[in-house]
């Protein structure tokens, strides 16, 4: 049924068609809508499971990695510094390949404290062994909250909703929410393959010294390696049950003939589709890939979706200091060894909460078009308050 | 077809319920069958403190996702931010500003390439509300003022979000403003 609903709560109802067993967290701006509407779901009776308010997000993390390895279907949201706070069971998690599902509603870390959006917070956990999804409306951030779950228990690997804090999960807009005999048909209840039970005792997470431990870190690399294949079926048969298709691991939008090509992932993808149009209808040769899924990292969809342009530029809200934009560097290893390469540049925008507008795209994208060179560049800086900071420095 | 997108910006303060105006005039857009989007940009959420909120009404779905810098109109729901040339700032011309105060729109320093309209939001919240709940009178007010949203529509929202007693004295007040906004400009 279309509807119109905050992302935050849109994301709740999805979340609650999916019939989580246990529901644990600890609100953080800007994801506490999430979990403060499942919560009052809840209370009404219209979802039925276990909720647990944690103190901290160490413990919201542990509760559901407890929870899913009884076999229950577990559900957790979380934005920046709670997700950092997450970090060491965020690997456990993985490492005990249990499917837990969690929003992370994208925001800035500190220092200086920041509640506004960016993807520093999600980039950085990249390479704890969960899949990692963006969100590109809120129409797609719930669907996608139905997929994770039949991926995570299908491959038992935890997966990552990453929703733009405020921008989606503060923007209220027309949604389509599924019935659940639809929901239900997609997603059946959670058959574990192994849980914690008295009656047939196992051990989780035990101790793996370096005669087995890289084995299991091998076992769990093939397995995201894997996911790929999982996750363009999930999305597929996905389209063919609830009729949208969102992409799968890339998605491209007036790609096929582009000479500049800009790369993105989550919400700024509106925006940036809003331009590419006007820009086309100005004759100029721009489009766009989206990346869906940035771990399992689709390399080999992002070589062929790029190969053939003149120009990269990967926009992104994120940076590796010292380095460039994240997922630049990660798309620059796409190419390595061959032959043809674009040039590929680095543009870093939005950080903590700073607006992109239709201007900032529109001046990276014509910047590409007149000077191919490659760079790496914040767009949007203020080159002013810069230069006085370093008079102050020098 | 280029779709036909109106843009609107709400400042208030927080406590004023502003981000509710907005999810109001989105869902009343919606029930009418077109395409909206709403959203805040909060600084820490605190009473008192500016907050401005956005609307984007559509014929189709709308992808644009920064603030809104060329409002078609501008809801004032405190008159104190009124400082002239910031609160305007990128209003289109012909654009409508709808100001909460008991003064007349000659009192506000509007260029003449802009239209007001004013509103005593918090004398009627008090007089028919009897509490100062004013974002309803206001997008009542932007709502005769403006031709852009049906008075049923809004009234779909109120009702849906404040059932009871007090949602239907914040109606009998929006369709004052309603009433007053529209005979002010036709």
């Amino acid at each position: 049924m279309r509807r119109i609903l905050e992302g935050s709560r849109a994301v709740a109802e999805f979340v609650a068609l999916c019939r989580p067993k246990v529901v644990c967290a600890y609100p953080i701006t800007p994801q506490t809508h999430i979990v403060e509407d499942l919560a009052r779901m809840l209370a009404d009776g219209r979802l039925d499971a276990g909720y647990v308010l944690a103190d901290s997000e160490f413990t919201a993390a542990s509760v559901v990695l407890g929870a899913s390895a009884t076999g229950a279907r577990a559900y957790t949201a979380t934005s920046s510094q709670g997700l950092l706070l997450m970090t060491e069971v965020m690997f456990n998690i993985a490492g005990m390949r249990l499917p837990v599902v969690m929003t992370v509603a994208n925001r800035a870390v500190s220092a200086p404290i920041n509640i506004w959006n960016d993807q520093q917070d999600s980039m950085s956990l990249r390479d704890c062994g969960w899949i990692q999804m963006y969100a590109e409306d809120v129409q797609e951030a719930g669907d996608m909250h139905i997929q994770a779950f039949e991926i995570a228990e299908r491959l038992n690997i935890p997966v990552m909703v990453c929703m733009d804090g405020y921008i989606l999960t503060h923007a209220t807009e027309t949604v389509d929410v599924p019935g659940p005999e639809q929901v239900d048909s997609y997603l059946p209840p959670f058959e574990p393959r192994f849980y914690l039970t008295p009656d047939d005792p196992i051990t989780l997470g035990s101790m793996a010294g370096p005669d087995a431990y890289m084995e299991i870190r091998m076992l769990l690399h093939q397995a995201m390696q894997k996911a790929s294949q999982a996750i363009v079926d999930s999305a597929a048969r996905f389209a063919g049950e609830f009729g949208r298709f969102r992409g799968d691991l890339v998605e491209g939008y007036r790609d096929s003939d582009a000479e500049v090509l800009l790369v993105s992932m989550g919400s700024l993808l509106g925006t940036m589709k809003e331009v590419v149009d006007e820009l086309r209808d100005e004759g100029h040769p721009v489009g766009i890939i989206k990346v869906r899924t940035v771990r399992p990292f689709p390399r080999n969809q992002l070589h062929e979706a790029l190969h053939n342009a003149r120009v990269v530029g990967v926009v992104e809200k994120d940076i590796s200091l010292g380095l460039e934009g994240i997922l630049c560097s990660e798309i620059r290893s796409a190419f390595c060894g061959a032959s043809l390469t674009p040039n590929i540049s680095s543009f870093v925008v939005g950080l903590g909460g700073r607006d992109v507008r239709k201007r900032d795209i529109r001046k990276i994208a014509l910047g590409l078009l007149s000077d191919d060179t490659c760079r790496v560049e914040m767009t949007g800086v203020d080159h002013e308050v810069l230069w006085s900071a370093h008079q102050i420095e020098d | 077809m280029v779709p036909l997108i109106k843009e609107i910006r709400i400042h208030g303060r927080g406590g004023q319920g502003n981000v509710t105006a907005s999810e109001f005039l989105a869902e009343a857009a919606f029930t009418d069958g077109l395409y909206a989007q709403a959203f805040p940009m909060f600084g820490s959420e605190r009473h008192g403190a500016p907050v401005t909120a956005y609307v984007r009404i559509s014929d189709a779905p709308i992808r644009l996702r920064s603030q809104v810098y060329e409002p078609d109109y501008l809801i004032v729901q405190d008159a104190s931010l009124f400082t002239g040339d910031d609160l305007l700032d990128g209003l289109k011309d012909g654009g409508l500003v709808v100001i909460n105060t008991e003064q007349p729109p000659s009192e506000f320093d509007v260029p003449d390439r802009y239209r007001a309209v004013t509103v005593p939001a918090t004398q009627l919240a008090l007089e028919i509300v009897g509490k100062p709940i004013i974002n309803t009178i206001m997008v009542g007010a932007f709502a005769g003022a403006s031709g852009e949203i049906r008075l049923d529509a809004l009234e779909k929202s109120v009702r849906e979000r404040y059932p009871g007693e007090l949602g239907e004295k914040e109606i009998i007040a929006m369709r004052r403003a309603f009433e007053d906004t529209r005979s002010v400009l036709s």
